[in-house]
């Protein structure tokens, strides 16, 4: 087998093998957090695919994980519980709204990309809160967890924890997949010299769009997922201290390397809920981390595994 | 009635618009001359507002307060300044973005650690506690026309001091193009030093005024970040007139629309979905029209570099 897949894989089986192991410690209560950081490893991810590999300083990536939780919300009002619809149609709504903002914002550049980004985040937001029939500003709680059918059982904490872990699995192969396609080189192309990639005759434009759309499609699924596991959703998780957040997790993993999401996510995640038991202040210490990280490790903590191997060679 | 009730919302939003003028004034140089984008831009008004709700309790004299919220607030300044802002000149935005967002998680902890999570009580100076009839059947909070001066005079002191000075000049020729001032003889990075202290300055006495008629609490920083850069890219980066037509456009615009898009949509539509389409339009109001205007000037309408 080769080597770079060993790494992934022996993750992956240790993640499986969490909910069997944590109760022989007393640790039940980590599989939900586990699955928080999973989630958000996935959302992180896709934020990466635009940020790291599009150079799209997107700051309202929060906005599309709403978006995927609330049309979880809207079809569990109406009585629709069913996962096979509920997180195809969080994935679809969210990359069509994610193609509309994509469509304006992508003809600005540079501040003015990242200010229209977090204006129509914003939006988003205050859409939420005015939604009353979904409880507006107090947030949503879901009558049940989905119904996967084929006998799966997803009110259990461990098998709903196994469905994320596979679909969050798959999904982040296939966005690794797309960054290594045809598609994705054009992509980090136009992030490189976008004024080149024009003349040699890519669509600039569609490209970013269609990079943009997925992930904020990814994005949605993340939130259906969020919703989903917690059984509760508010405007909160919408807020742009969130989309920045998401932005602080993806440049702390390592921009644009295909691992840079999933380890920014878990280790800011991991780092809040340590400091959280420590201390009431627990900002501080994460606010000082992310200055350092900015002064001294600019190409993320991905990137420092990376350097190093570079030194040995 | 409607006349009045109309000059009464006018009145509020000149007022909201000022003060986020004194936010964006500072924002927009800063940005304009040292291209540095500074998140932390909010904690500096929340600083102000807080350092001048304490020491107005306990000094009883607003004016006092006033200026030590402002004197206190421009020392921290200057150690972010020096500490952070000068390793992060030469860094792209998004260095920016992550080194002043930790700066605001840090300074919502300090000011908890001080003042506690819960809010503070900013008093409304005595004298200026009552309401004032402006004309008749107009009745006018007394502060909220200070307000109202105050803003008016800085703004008027800002322009004088950008447009009509050698300082202002040169502050003005940084931020239009940085490489050719500096190649005219202009020490651009002492300018810099300056504007960043005077942008805190502005700030802090932005949140000192506005502590009376908003919540003083950890987080009214970041809630007015985003007007105050709604503002600044409106207005387009690095100039003062663009923050300042901007700032009132907002202002105007966020109040006037809190105000009276709800009771236009009661006139029109069914009262529930009215009821629920009001709040949600004045909301989004502001970030539609940056949206609007970037769409036909894509950047901003007096941008300094254009």
């Amino acid at each position: 087998m080769k080597a770079r897949f060993v790494l992934p894989l022996v993750l992956l089986v240790a993640l499986a093998a969490f909910p069997l192991v944590a109760p022989l410690f007393g640790m039940e209560f980590y599989i939900g957090f586990v699955r928080r950081v999973l989630i958000m490893a996935l959302a992180a991810a896709s934020l990466n695919f635009i940020l790291g590999f599009g150079g799209m300083v997107a700051l309202g990536h929060a906005g599309f994980i709403g978006v995927g939780a609330y049309t979880v919300v809207a079809f569990a009002d109406a009585g629709v519980m069913s996962a096979w619809v509920l997180w195809p149609m969080a994935a679809l709504v969210a990359g069509l709204v994610a193609a509309l903002i994509g469509t304006v914002a992508l003809r600005t550049r540079g501040v003015y990309f990242i200010m229209t980004t977090l204006a129509f985040a914003q939006m988003l937001y205050f859409i939420a809160v005015s939604l009353r029939k979904y409880g507006g500003d107090d947030g949503y709680t879901l009558p049940a967890r989905p119904e996967l059918g084929l006998g799966i059982d997803l009110a259990n904490e461990s098998t709903f924890y196994w469905v994320v872990l596979v679909l969050v699995a798959l999904a982040l192969g296939w966005m690794h997949r797309a960054t290594r396609s045809r598609f994705g080189h054009a992509l980090m192309g136009i992030r490189d010299n976008e004024t080149r990639m024009r003349a040699l005759g890519y669509a600039v434009f569609r490209i970013q769009l269609v990079a943009f759309a997925i992930a904020g499609a990814v994005a949605g699924l993340a939130g259906a997922l969020l919703a989903g596991g917690n059984g509760f959703i508010s405007p909160g998780a919408m807020h742009w201290t969130q989309s920045a957040t998401l932005v602080v997790m993806v440049v702390i993993g390592g921009l644009g390397r295909s691992w840079g999401g999933p380890v920014g996510a878990a280790v800011w995640l991991l780092l809040e809920e340590v400091l959280k038991q420590y201390s009431e202040y627990w900002h501080l210490p994460l606010g000082l981390l992310l200055i350092a990280v900015a002064l001294w490790a600019p190409k993320g903590l991905a990137a420092l595994s990376r350097k190093k191997k570079a030194v040995a060679a | 009635m409607t006349g009045i009730l109309f000059l009464e919302q006018l009145l509020n939003g000149l007022g909201f618009g000022l003060m986020l003028f004194l936010l964006a004034a500072g924002l927009t140089l800063v940005f304009g001359i040292m291209d540095v984008l500074n998140l932390a831009h909010g904690s500096l008004f929340m600083s102000g507002a807080y350092v001048a709700a304490q020491a107005h309790q306990q000094s009883g004299s607003f004016v006092a307060a006033i200026a030590l919220a402002v004197l206190v607030t421009v020392v921290v300044a200057a150690l972010l300044e020096v500490l952070l802002m000068r390793q992060l000149y030469k860094r792209d935005h998004l260095a920016q973005v992550l080194a002043t967002f930790g700066v605001i998680l840090v300074a919502d902890d300090i000011v908890k650690m001080i003042w506690g999570p819960s809010p503070v009580m900013a008093p409304t100076p005595a004298a200026l506690s009552g309401p004032i009839e402006i004309i008749d059947g107009l009745p006018y909070p007394a502060y909220r026309l200070v307000i109202l001066g105050a803003g008016v005079l800085v703004a008027l002191a800002l322009y004088l001091l950008v447009n009509h000075t050698r300082v202002g000049m040169r502050v003005r020729a940084g931020a239009s193009d940085r490489p050719m001032a500096e190649l005219m003889g202009v020490h651009v990075g002492r300018i810099f030093n300056g504007v960043f202290l005077l942008g805190a300055a502005l700030a802090a006495l932005a949140g000192a005024l506005m502590g009376p008629i908003v919540a003083v609490q950890v987080g009214m920083g970041e809630q007015i970040l985003i007007p105050a850069l709604v503002v600044l890219v409106i207005g387009g980066i690095g100039s003062v007139r663009g923050a300042f037509v901007a700032a009132l456009l907002v202002g105007l615009v966020d109040t006037i629309g809190r105000a009276f898009l709800p009771m236009l949509l009661r006139a029109t539509l069914p009262p529930a979905t009215a009821a629920d389409l009001g709040p949600l339009f004045a909301e989004v109001a502001m970030y539609a029209l940056m949206v609007v205007v970037l769409i036909f000037r894509p950047s901003g309408l007096f941008s300094a570099r254009a």
